[in-house]
């Protein structure tokens, strides 16, 4: 493990859901997503009343967060911000459940969960491959 | 996740894009939930029907899958929107009708049959005790699961369509027999009178029985009609898809009474009704039938409605599948319900139609109806088939 200082590297391995590759900067939340009803498609910014993330856009970060919750209609909302190009470019979990990933799988949108998400901070630049997860940090003066 | 030569080679993509999508699907399902391999199941329900739920998205994902996709087992779909005959009628937009076809032409494209119901159990699709399937809809996976002893998990629309694609499940949860023993001992001390009741019985044991497994003790008589509601209604307000009633439903003999126990009074009967209900006298509409009714309880409302006028203020819905509407034309009960100003909703219901804004008060005989039409910000009103239909011909709740 590095520590949080300077520019440094860190890679775990996870379980892959959805395979690929995702390379961007990280949005965290240590809250469950829903994404019926809790995220809008058309902005892709978070809408559920109470949220940590809420007012937030997920379009093209990587995602992070514990679980899914919700209706399984979600799947299909992932789908449909996909279509709509506002979809995150990949999901890490710290444990995935059915929405989420029936979701991700119809929406090619690479996912990992089994990873320690406390250890990822938002503005990471995180990169996924398959199971793998790489966190960056190049943030000046952190 | 074990698999035999012929399901990896679906999941490579040998047999074309849908069945590959569905394999990923299982697997990904499997490895989540610790399934060691996939096994058959006898038949599917698929739901995700309404466009309303759907949206453009939704259409699209279907017609994609519509391209190479064909069902392997017997497959019965979910209510869709709107009556697919009968929509004008009903109030649904040219627009809405337009997708909600397409919805409809996709599925019947992948060899689904168009059932639209909710109650699959009471137009043919009836598995046997004991055998696997795959379900989405809530309460027929908890009917299936309870009063029928098929084996089910609470499935969503995309999964229930990857196993109708590949014919397999993963083999986990409420298909494995550990994970079906009952672990709460629910003593209900009540008396129960109507089918409402049910439904009532349901939000309370929903919410205090959590996340196990209950074994219903201290009923003694109880219809088809009521455990079609009590299935809907408890797993609607908490608990697993899957209960027991001693000496009547299957299995319930092949368990001990669990020692953990919670005792169900009038008191927490009459409760669940003040919490299902609101504070409203004028009812613009009045629907039955969440779950869709049987012929039993189409023949009953006809018996009711007979020589009587719906009020002109309030819309009289009776939500049922086709094909016992069918049953309904033949024996004359449609033609008395119609007469009196009731209209029927078929391949529909109150849960999936795009009512919002529409109609400002509801009554019904269904907590999970209730439960739903307040999504669609409606006032509630939960009783008996007979205060239903009283209802719907004073205007007023009484």
């Amino acid at each position: 493990m590095c520590g949080r200082g300077g520019d440094w590297k860190m890679e775990m391995k996870g379980r892959i859901i959805m395979k690929g590759k995702a390379e961007n900067l990280a949005l965290v939340t240590s809250q469950p997503i829903s994404f019926y009803g809790g995220v809008d498609p058309l902005s892709g910014q978070i809408i559920e009343k109470d949220h940590e993330l809420k007012g937030k856009s997920v379009k093209d970060k990587i995602l992070v967060f514990p679980t899914g919750k919700g209706s399984t209609v979600g799947s299909y909302t992932l789908y449909r911000m996909k279509k709509n190009g506002t979809s995150p470019a990949g999901i890490i979990n710290k444990e995935c459940e059915t929405v989420i990933a029936v979701g991700a799988i119809i929406s090619d949108i690479p996912c990992v969960d089994f990873i320690d998400i406390s250890k990822i901070k938002s503005g990471d630049k995180v990169q996924i491959n398959n199971e793998k997860v790489i966190v960056m940090n190049s943030r000046k003066g952190e | 996740m074990y698999l035999t030569r012929e399901e990896e080679s679906m999941l490579r993509g040998d047999k074309g894009f849908s069945v590959k999508k569905s394999m990923e699907i299982l697997v990904a399902l499997g490895n989540i939930y610790g399934a060691d391999k996939l096994i058959e199941v006898g038949s599917v329900q698929v739901s995700g029907v309404s466009y309303h739920n759907l949206g453009d998205a939704g259409l699209a994902f279907l017609e994609e899958l519509a391209k190479d996709g064909r069902v392997r087992v017997l497959t019965t779909l979910n209510p869709a929107g709107m009556d697919l005959e009968n929509w004008k009628n009903l109030g649904i937009s040219e627009d809405f009708a337009k997708k909600q076809r397409l919805v409809i032409k996709a599925f019947e494209k992948m060899g689904i049959i168009v059932s639209c119901t909710c109650t699959p159990y009471l137009i043919g699709n009836l598995p046997r005790y004991g055998e696997h399937i795959a379900w989405s809809e809530s309460s027929a996976v908890t009917f299936a699961n309870s009063v029928i002893g098929a084996k089910t998990n609470r499935e969503g629309g995309p999964s229930a369509l990857a196993a109708a694609f590949v014919g397999k499940t993963p083999y986990y949860g409420l298909h494995l027999d550990e994970n079906r023993i009952p672990d709460i001992n629910i003593i209900v001390n009540a008396k129960l009178k109507n089918l409402s009741d049910f439904g009532a019985l349901g939000y309370v044991i929903g919410k205090k029985a959590e996340n196990k497994i209950p074994y219903i003790t201290g009923i003694k008589e109880v219809d088809l009609d009521r455990l079609k509601s009590f299935s809907a209604s408890v797993v609607t307000f908490g608990s697993k898809p899957i209960y027991y009633i001693q000496n009547i439903t299957p299995g319930s003999e092949k368990y001990r009474i669990p020692k953990d126990n919670i005792i169900i009074e009038q008191s927490d009967i009459k409760e669940a009704y003040s919490h299902i209900n609101d504070t409203v006298s004028e009812i613009e509409l009045v629907c039955i039938g969440c779950p869709h009714c049987s012929i039993k309880e189409i023949a009953e409302i006809a018996r009711l409605l007979e020589n009587k006028k719906i009020c002109p203020n309030t819309e009289f819905w009776v939500a049922s599948s086709r094909s016992t509407k069918q049953l309904s034309d033949i024996r004359g009960y449609t033609k008395i319900i119609e007469k009196a100003g009731g209209k029927f909703a078929c391949d529909t219901c109150m849960a999936v139609a795009p009512l919002k804004g529409r109609f400002k008060s509801v009554a019904t005989t269904s907590a999970k109806g209730c439960y739903y039409s307040r999504h669609n910000k409606m006032l509630t009103k939960m009783g008996s088939i007979k205060q239903c239909v009283d209802a719907g011909v004073t205007g007023k709740w009484k």
